[in-house]
Parts: C-alpha cells; sequence; structure tokens
C-alpha cells in the first residue's frame, strides 16, 4: 500500500510539473500569475496551519511575518542603483544600500529574519497560557505596518520599493511550494507532530508526560514563521512593489478563511482550500462583468463576487462545520473509497 | 543507602488562605505499592499535582532518587522518572490509541526536527522504535486489538487503561494513578488490579495510588497514607490502617 501511494503522488507531482511546463509556454500572464499565487497562497496556508491548526494556539500574524519576508528579501536584491533612485524621501541606509544578493540567498534570508522575530515574539508570549497570542500577534501586525510607514531609511516609507526583479516564476513558486509541503507533512508526521496535536489536544497531560509545551509551540511558531518568510520573498517579487498598505490585517484574515475552511488542523485541507478560495475568487470575476441571462441583461455589479464568495463560505460552514476535510487528511485509500462509492460498490474497511 | 525512592517531606499547598494539603510526608520504596486515601476534597489529589510539578508546593520538599525535584518544570520531572494518570481522564481524543502512548515517548526521540522534516537520520529508526514499543504497551494493558481506534472513541474503562499505557511509554521509575478504577465495575477492577500487580511484580515499578475503592486499595497497596482535610492522619500497612478509629471517624463521622 505505501508504495503504491508513494507511485501515485510521485505521479501526480509529474503531471503537476508537465502541467506547469505547459502553462509556462502556452498559458496566459494573467493564468501564470495566478499559479504564482496559488502556490504562495499553499506555503502561507499549510505554515499557518501548523501554529494554528495542528498545535492549536489561535495566532493572527501571517500578515506580520509576510511583510517582514518581503521587505527583507527586496531589500537584498534590489541593485543599489535601483535604490539609490527610489529612495527619495531620505537616502537608503548605509550598510542595506549597497547589499544585493542574489534571490535564492534573500529567500532563505527572508526565512531566517522572520524565523528569528517569530522567535522573539514566542518567548514572552508562550509563557502564559491562554490566548494572548492572539492579541500579542495581532498587536505586532499593527506594530510592523507603523515600523513599514515610518522606518522611511530602511523601508522607504509609504512610498515603498518598486521595481524589483520579477524572479518569482513557475519553478520558484512551485519548487518552494511542493518543498514547504514536503517539510511540514513529514514534521507532522514525526514525533514533533505528534508532540504538538498532543500540545493542542491537551496541554497539562502533555506537560506531564515529559513534553515541554513552551518549547513544542515555539518550535511551530518560529517554523511557521520561517515558512511564511519564504513566502513574503516569493510574493515581493512576484508583485515586484511592495508597500506597507499591501500587508493588512485582511491578508491574515484571507489566510484564516482558507484554514478554516480547509479544516483546522489539516494539512491537505489546507492545501485544498488554498487553491479553491484563491483560484475562485478570480474564477468569479465574470459575474461582474455585464452579460444577458435568458434574455436579460445584466450590467454587472462590482463586487458582486465578493457577495457570491461569502454565501459559498457560509454554505461550506453549514454543511460541513469543521472545514472540507475536518482534521483528517487526504490519502489515496479513501480516494479510491470514494470512487467506488460513486460507481456503486461498498468502500473497503 | 536506605534512601526511599521518593520521599514527600513537610509538602504543604495553600490556595490564597485555604490551606489544602498541610505538611504531608510519605515516602515510597523502590518496588512498593502506596495508596494515598482520604474522604473528598481532602488534598489527595493537590498532593499529585504537587510531585508532579503541576502545581507549586508552599513549604516542604519532594526528593526522587535522591535528588531534590521540589519546583521543577512537569515535563522535567516526568523524563527524570514520574509520570501519572488523571483523575478527570485526560487523553488526547483525536489521535488514535497508539498515537496517544507514542506521544509520550516523545522525550526519548533522538532525531531533530530537521531531520524529521527531510526524514533521515535515526528518523525512521527511531519511529520503529517507539511504535513498537508503544503496541507492547499496549498489549500489557489489554488494548492491543484497539490500537487504531481513535481515543475518544474507547469506552471509559479502557480510557483509563490507556492511561496507563501512556504513562508507562517514558520507562518510568515511579507510577503515580489518581482514582484509576473510578467508574469501573466490579469485573474492570479485577482486571485491573492483575495489570498493577503485574507492571509491579514483573517490571519492578513502584507505584501511588489515590482510590476510593477501599476493596481495590487495600488488596494492592503495601502501604497506606490516610490524610483528612490537608492533615496527614495515619500510615501504616492495610490492616492497620483499617482498625485505625480516626480514620474510621474522618470516612464515616463521628458517632
Amino acid at each position: 500500500m505505501a508504495y503504491r501511494d508513494r507511485l501515485l503522488t510521485l505521479g501526480s507531482m509529474g503531471l503537476l510539473l508537465l502541467f506547469l511546463w505547459w502553462a509556462e509556454n502556452h498559458a496566459s500572464d494573467y493564468t501564470i500569475r495566478i499559479l504564482n499565487q496559488i502556490a504562495i497562497f499553499i506555503v502561507l496556508a499549510v505554515s499557518y496551519n501548523l501554529i494554528n491548526g495542528i498545535t492549536g494556539q489561535f495566532s493572527l500574524e501571517p500578515n506580520a511575518f509576510l511583510a517582514i519576508g518581503a521587505y527583507t528579501s527586496a531589500i537584498l536584491t534590489l541593485s543599489p542603483e535601483e535604490k539609490a533612485r527610489s529612495f527619495i524621501i531620505e537616502p537608503m541606509l548605509w550598510p542595506l544600500s549597497q547589499i544585493h544578493v542574489s534571490f535564492p540567498v534573500s529567500l532563505v534570508a527572508a526565512g531566517f529574519v522572520t524565523a528569528f522575530f517569530a522567535l522573539l515574539m514566542a518567548i514572552p508570549v508562550f509563557r502564559v497560557r491562554g490566548d494572548y497570542l492572539a492579541i500579542v500577534t495581532l498587536g505586532f501586525g499593527e506594530v510592523i505596518h507603523v515600523v513599514a510607514n515610518n522606518l522611511v531609511k530602511v523601508t522607504n516609507g509609504p512610498l515603498g520599493l518598486k521595481g524589483l526583479p520579477a524572479y518569482t516564476n513557475l519553478w520558484w513558486s512551485w519548487g518552494i511550494c511542493i518543498a514547504a509541503v514536503f517539510c511540514i507533512v513529514r514534521l507532522v508526521n514525526s514525533s514533533y507532530g505528534r508532540a504538538m496535536k498532543a500540545v493542542r489536544e491537551d496541554e497539562t497531560a502533555a506537560n506531564a508526560m515529559g513534553i515541554n509545551a513552551f518549547r513544542i509551540k515555539t518550535l511551530a511558531f518560529t517554523l511557521s514563521g520561517f515558512f511564511e518568510g519564504v513566502a513574503g520573498g516569493l510574493l515581493a517579487h512576484l508583485i515586484t512593489t511592495i508597500s506597507p498598505s499591501l500587508f493588512t490585517f485582511m491578508f491574515t484574515f484571507n489566510l484564516l478563511i482558507i484554514i478554516v475552511i480547509g479544516g483546522l488542523g489539516s494539512t491537505t485541507g489546507s492545501i485544498l482550500a488554498a487553491v479553491l478560495i484563491t483560484a475562485g475568487g478570480e474564477f468569479l470575476r465574470f459575474v461582474e462583468e455585464p452579460m444577458t441571462i435568458f434574455g436579460f441583461y445584466y450590467e454587472g455589479i462590482p463586487g458582486m463576487r465578493m457577495v457570491i464568495f461569502s454565501m459559498l463560505l457560509i454554505g461550506v460552514m453549514i454543511i460541513s462545520p469543521r472545514g472540507i476535510m475536518g482534521r483528517s487528511e487526504f490519502t489515496w485509500q479513501k480516494c479510491f473509497d470514494v470512487m467506488k462509492k460513486l460507481r456503486g460498490g461498498r468502500p473497503r474497511s | 543507602m536506605n534512601q526511599p525512592l521518593l520521599a514527600v517531606s513537610g509538602l504543604s499547598v495553600a490556595f490564597g488562605g485555604l490551606l489544602a494539603l498541610n505538611d504531608l510526608d510519605i515516602a515510597i520504596e523502590k518496588g512498593q505499592i502506596v495508596g494515598l486515601i482520604g474522604p473528598n476534597g481532602a488534598g489527595k489529589t493537590t498532593a499529585f499535582n504537587a510531585i508532579t510539578g503541576r502545581i507549586k508546593p508552599t513549604a516542604g520538599s519532594v526528593l526522587f532518587k535522591g535528588v531534590d525535584i521540589t519546583g521543577w518544570q512537569p515535563s522535567r520531572i516526568a523524563q527524570f522518572g514520574i509520570t501519572r494518570t488523571f483523575q478527570s481522564i485526560k487523553l488526547y481524543d483525536d489521535l488514535s490509541v497508539v498515537e496517544n502512548v507514542m506521544v509520550a515517548a516523545h522525550a526519548t526521540i533522538r532525531y531533530s526536527f530537521l531531520e524529521a522534516m527531510v526524514g533521515v537520520g535515526r528518523y525512521a529508526q527511531d519511529e520503529k522504535r517507539i511504535r513498537k514499543q508503544a503496541h507492547e504497551l499496549l498489549d500489557i494493558v489489554g488494548l492491543g486489538d484497539y490500537a487504531m481506534e481513535k481515543a475518544a472513541a474507547l469506552p471509559y474503562g479502557s480510557q483509563r487503561r490507556l492511561e496507563v499505557a501512556r504513562a508507562l511509554a517514558l520507562g518510568p521509575s515511579l507510577l503515580l494513578l489518581d482514582e484509576p478504577v473510578a467508574g469501573m465495575n466490579p469485573m474492570e477492577t479485577m482486571d485491573f488490579v492483575k495489570v498493577i500487580q503485574r507492571l509491579n511484580e514483573e517490571m519492578g515499578l513502584s507505584i501511588g495510588l489515590i482510590e476510593h475503592d477501599m476493596k481495590f486499595v487495600m488488596n494492592v497497596c503495601h502501604k497506606i497514607r490516610v490524610i483528612d482535610h490537608g492533615i496527614p492522619i495515619a500510615w501504616g500497612a492495610p490492616q492497620e490502617i483499617a482498625a485505625n478509629e480516626q480514620v474510621v471517624a474522618a470516612y464515616l463521622g463521628h458517632g
């Protein structure tokens, strides 16, 4: 069974790569952009789910970590000439204005810098129990926003950073996406993942069984920060212009919707929801365009897609309150069982 | 060198003005089963909580294997050799039965999270070891057939036994059981007595337990400590305790 499942996983990876190769040569720029966005959102959702769903510590930080990652990698890949050109309010701080590294190095740096901030935050917050994490992380997001606006010598303030090289392509975003998902899935299935779930289920019992809950929570939060930072770097080099207004709480809110719809605590659910919501949001754009339905002319209402989107989300929550996947994970066996059921057979087990 | 495995002396716990536990002395020798009994609210669970580090004692000391462990983190005490079960069952409901036991072995794994993420190093070897050990422990408590069930799906008595299996996963020298047979029927209790005696006799495990089922306590324990309203009132072998007037008075009220 394990052999078959591995073969199927590798096969579907192959299909995905084939599709990406096709998309790179034949799809429109718009489609490629959305495919890139999907990959980035998968990384974000899966790492956010690690702390919120798997470890069960409700936090609201992704917009802050995304901002840190995006700014770190952007500052590192901008050429000194470009920096001199765009920093018109105040010149950039000296060592930063001269640093210029390659894209992969900047992504790794983005990950580590973000992980460092995560660690810094985790140490005081996880000393106490309860919902402090949500409050502190929410506040941290606002602090980062204010800092990005006012630390003009580093971030160029409200003007943001422009003219980033568009390094992010399908191979970078999906390569990192697959690597991140692979690592996180491995981790969740290891003893560390079980310990995280134990902390979620009952912290007192976890502590009494020799699990240092503080350390496990810090690990989950820091790793989550690392991957969110890398995703921030990818995003910055996809949209090529970043400014503080990009990283508001709405970003976190969207991610929260993704992981709740996917099923809090389910990695595959997060992936599924990231794809559905990112692609679905774009797909629904047609409802805002003028069209003729059954002979009636409809001129298109801007914002209509958000209305439909919200209704769909409400529908999902009514049908399946714990999200699409609940807390269970996708397995090939379940996939076969469902197919059999659809054909009228009985599931094995 | 005649030091007991666990030596609790003068242990007191106060919650604000309420003295939940007052000057408790208790000693558990290696290989002994010691009962801690008393009426409801006597401070028995508080004593366990203070020994395992869940609450900080206001006074007194806990010596384990000759080391002063007073005020240590619960996880450190567990790794040092005292594990416990809970009066109100605290399982990881959403994990499978075997995973519940495997989690407790987390402190014994030798691979880092980085090795886990790429699946190299001792990852596979350690996973195999703790899975095998978990299945063995489940067999000991008689849950071998339910390994893949969700913990929440088990009946009450089995959940209690799963707690015991989980507490054994760290390879403790002392096991503390908080009302292990509460809510079990006589048949289940008899089975459980066998499990405890087997752990004690075959594996040489020392056990401390809190229980209201007097028949069970008298059958299983080598020594008994009685407390009432936080104050220790008697200490001795089961027969002595049963004959002690103060104990009878505490349980039945003054006649």
